[in-house]
């Protein structure tokens, strides 16, 4: 799936939309701007209170824009009635129709739409088929599992070929492993489909491997989009870094001649910092290599000298705790097979490849910004 | 009570034979309940019933009486229809305003729960007076319309006199239920209707209402039920011309000394009673029907 934003006149366009709540303060979408591609996994992916669910109640209809506009394949929908809108919703909590069958469940769209009753049989069959449940068809929603109704909901959010489909935390009451089971259903259903799909939630994982896309949203902005790997591997805020994924993060100022970040004890070399002022430094777990011996650290390599504090084995790898010189701690994360080279309490040096690293401006320093203001802090040798 | 002579089976854990154990104990926690429906409901009831075959003779005299009086039909007749006027008009005022209590925040929830617990504390004869006082002629209501120009507009004495007051007494009983049974209406539901193409409009009859249901036959049953034996408010606000079933029964009880007539008006209404309650518990699931007045918060 191409990454590339659509030209407007295809997919979804979110221009500069806001939501604010009568009574409340702070907007619980401000001022955004996103475009979906057709056919599209886009997540939307945040804590929760960052907006991400009112934005895809924005989209849906149920609560209108304050600001800004919605368009979908070119035609702006920001004051269509959610009836009008033609889109697939599915709901964390299924929102399946108690009192009907689960094929009258699923007819019920075609039914709005006026399709001919042969037509709308042919079709309950084919959706019900699409997620395994046509032995279902004449059962109450109250007598499946919680995995089976949500992919009913699934079966009736996409029967009439919505222009695309909606899904709030769809996975968010399943046990782990329906999660799981369902998660793949739904990546299928993606393929098969081609549909645009926007998801919700606020699990890194489902996030990581669902989606061509993430927007990473907090506090009613968007902090970040991209691919998974774009997030996870070139995080641009320190939010994304520490929501997706672990990592460790350097505090320093970022000294652009030198080439380095500066923290306490100790330097890091940033080759391509981005700017002059405070700076965070992130390094993913599985990138951190543990060396007893300094002298196999390749010279282009950064490396700082740490403490093991604690080994936590979790079946594929173990988890290695760090605490550095001024106090940072970190974690490494070593596959299990080889020797691990330390134990707790040992001093070790920690090395990674400067290309393995991000550079992100420090939201607790200075206004980094803006890149008038330099660093007021006298820069320790 | 039967669980009082259970004994737990062999290879019952200790821990459900003492879960039984206690529900045996607090079967016995009702006993004082139905000591007193024993002596002052079953035994009044069943006196009642035997009295209208046995007095003054032995036999059926009395129902075949009710059915030539010439009266007692038409006032059987008009106390069904003023009950079932009476509980399609509590419906329909008390629908909207618990769909509402459903939608409001938790504050502006407890003003209403408050306004229609209001007439539950307030005598029954009060407020059947302060009916009288707007009904009358030159009251309140009538004074009002006449500004519009309707004139002699007066309520009291006359079917819609009583049918109004007794909706506002009425209006808790179908209140409550039916916000039970509303606030357990997922609204997403309405949003999931609306996205799949349904006006919202549509979407209300489509999902809500039907959802809705059990709530409304509970709250009518028992409206339509109370409304049967109403004494005080027709007594009071209607004309002896339109007397209901009750009123007879006082009659005949007070002033005729008929007691095996009266007998036999109660025990038909008794038989009314219990159909409506069987009709309805054939729609519902067991019970609902009535348990809706428990279920508020």
């Amino acid at each position: 799936m191409s990454p590339s934003p659509s030209d407007g006149s295809h997919g979804i366009r979110i221009s500069r939309v806001s939501k604010v709540y009568p009574g409340t303060a702070r907007p619980a979408v401000d001022d955004v701007s996103l475009d979906i591609a057709p056919g599209e996994f886009m997540t939307l992916l945040g804590p929760s209170g960052s907006g991400k669910t009112t934005m895809l109640s924005m989209l849906a209809g149920f609560v209108g824009v304050s600001a800004g506009s919605i368009e979908i394949d070119g035609r702006d929908v920001s004051r269509l009635k959610p009836h009008r809108r033609n889109l697939g919703v599915v709901f964390q909590q299924y929102a399946l129709f108690p009192h009907m069958s689960v094929a009258k469940n699923v007819a019920f769209p075609l039914q709005q739409r006026r399709m001919p009753k042969a037509d709308i049989e042919t079709k309950v069959a084919e959706a019900l088929k699409l997620v395994h449940l046509e032995p279902y068809a004449d059962r109450l929603p109250t007598q499946l599992s919680g995995g089976q109704q949500q992919r009913v909901a699934l079966a009736r959010a996409v029967v009439y070929q919505p222009r695309a489909l909606l899904m709030d935390e769809p996975l968010g009451a399943l046990d782990r492993r329906l999660r799981d089971q369902l998660q793949r259903e739904i990546a299928r259903m993606h393929r098969e489909l081609g549909m645009t799909f926007i998801f919700v939630t606020h699990d890194q994982h489902e996030a990581l491997t669902l989606s061509d896309r993430i927007a990473v949203f907090n506090e009613g902005r968007i902090e970040q989009v991209g691919t998974p790997a774009d997030l996870y591997e070139r995080p641009e805020t320190l939010f994304v870094a520490q929501f997706l994924g672990e990592s460790t993060c350097f505090r320093g100022t970022v000294d652009r001649q030198a080439g380095v970040l500066r923290c306490e004890r100790f330097s890091v070399r940033v080759p391509e910092a981005p700017e002059t002022g405070s700076g965070v430094v992130i390094v993913r777990p599985e990138r951190l290599e543990l060396c007893a011996d300094e002298t196999e650290v390749p010279e282009s390599h950064n490396r700082v000298a740490a403490t093991v504090t604690d080994v936590v084995y979790v079946g594929t790898h173990h988890q290695v705790g760090l605490r550095f010189a001024d106090g940072t701690t970190g974690m490494a994360m070593r596959l299990v097979g080889p020797p691990l080279p330390a134990a707790p309490g040992d001093d070790v040096t920690v090395a990674w490849d400067p290309a393995h690293q991000a550079v992100v401006a420090d939201p607790a320093g200075a206004a980094v910004s803006v890149p008038e203001v330099r660093s007021a802090t006298p820069v320790l040798p | 009570m039967t669980t009082a002579t259970i004994k737990a089976p062999p290879g019952v854990s200790p821990a459900r034979g003492a879960g039984r154990a206690r529900r045996r104990a607090a079967g016995w926690l009702i006993l004082p309940a139905a000591a007193l429906l024993l002596v002052f409901f079953v035994y009044p009831i069943a006196t009642i019933v035997w009295q209208s075959f046995t007095d003054p003779a032995p036999g059926l005299g009395n129902y075949v009486a009710l059915l030539h009086d010439g009266i007692s039909v038409t006032v059987i007749v008009r106390t069904l229809v003023t009950a079932l006027i009476v509980a399609g008009s509590t419906l329909i005022v008390a629908y909207p305003y618990a769909y509402a209590m459903t939608k409001v925040g938790p504050r502006a929830r407890g003003v209403m729960t408050v306004l229609v617990l209001l007439p539950f504390w307030t005598s029954l004869m009060a407020r059947n007076f302060a009916w009288y006082m707007l009904e009358r002629r030159d009251g309140l209501i009538d004074r009002m319309l006449g500004l519009i120009g309707l004139d002699g507009v007066v309520l009291l004495g006359t079917v819609a006199g009583v049918t109004v007051a007794m909706v506002q007494v009425m209006l808790p009983f179908m209140v409550l239920p039916l916000y039970s049974a509303m606030k357990q209406i997922d609204p997403r539901l309405l949003d999931a209707a609306t996205s799949l193409g349904a006006p919202r409009r549509r979407a209300f009859a489509k999902v809500y209402l039907p959802l809705s249901v059990p709530g409304m036959l509970s709250g009518f049953s028992l409206v339509f039920i109370m409304t049967l034996g109403f004494y005080i408010t027709p007594a009071l606000l209607g004309s002896p011309q339109q007397s209901l079933v009750p009123q007879v029964i006082g009659q005949k009880v007070s002033a005729l000394l008929d007691f095996g007539g009266a007998g036999a008006l109660g025990a038909v209404l008794l038989m009314i009673t219990l159909l409506v309650l069987f009709v309805v518990s054939r729609f519902t699931r067991p019970f609902t029907a009535l348990s809706g007045t428990v279920g508020n918060e």
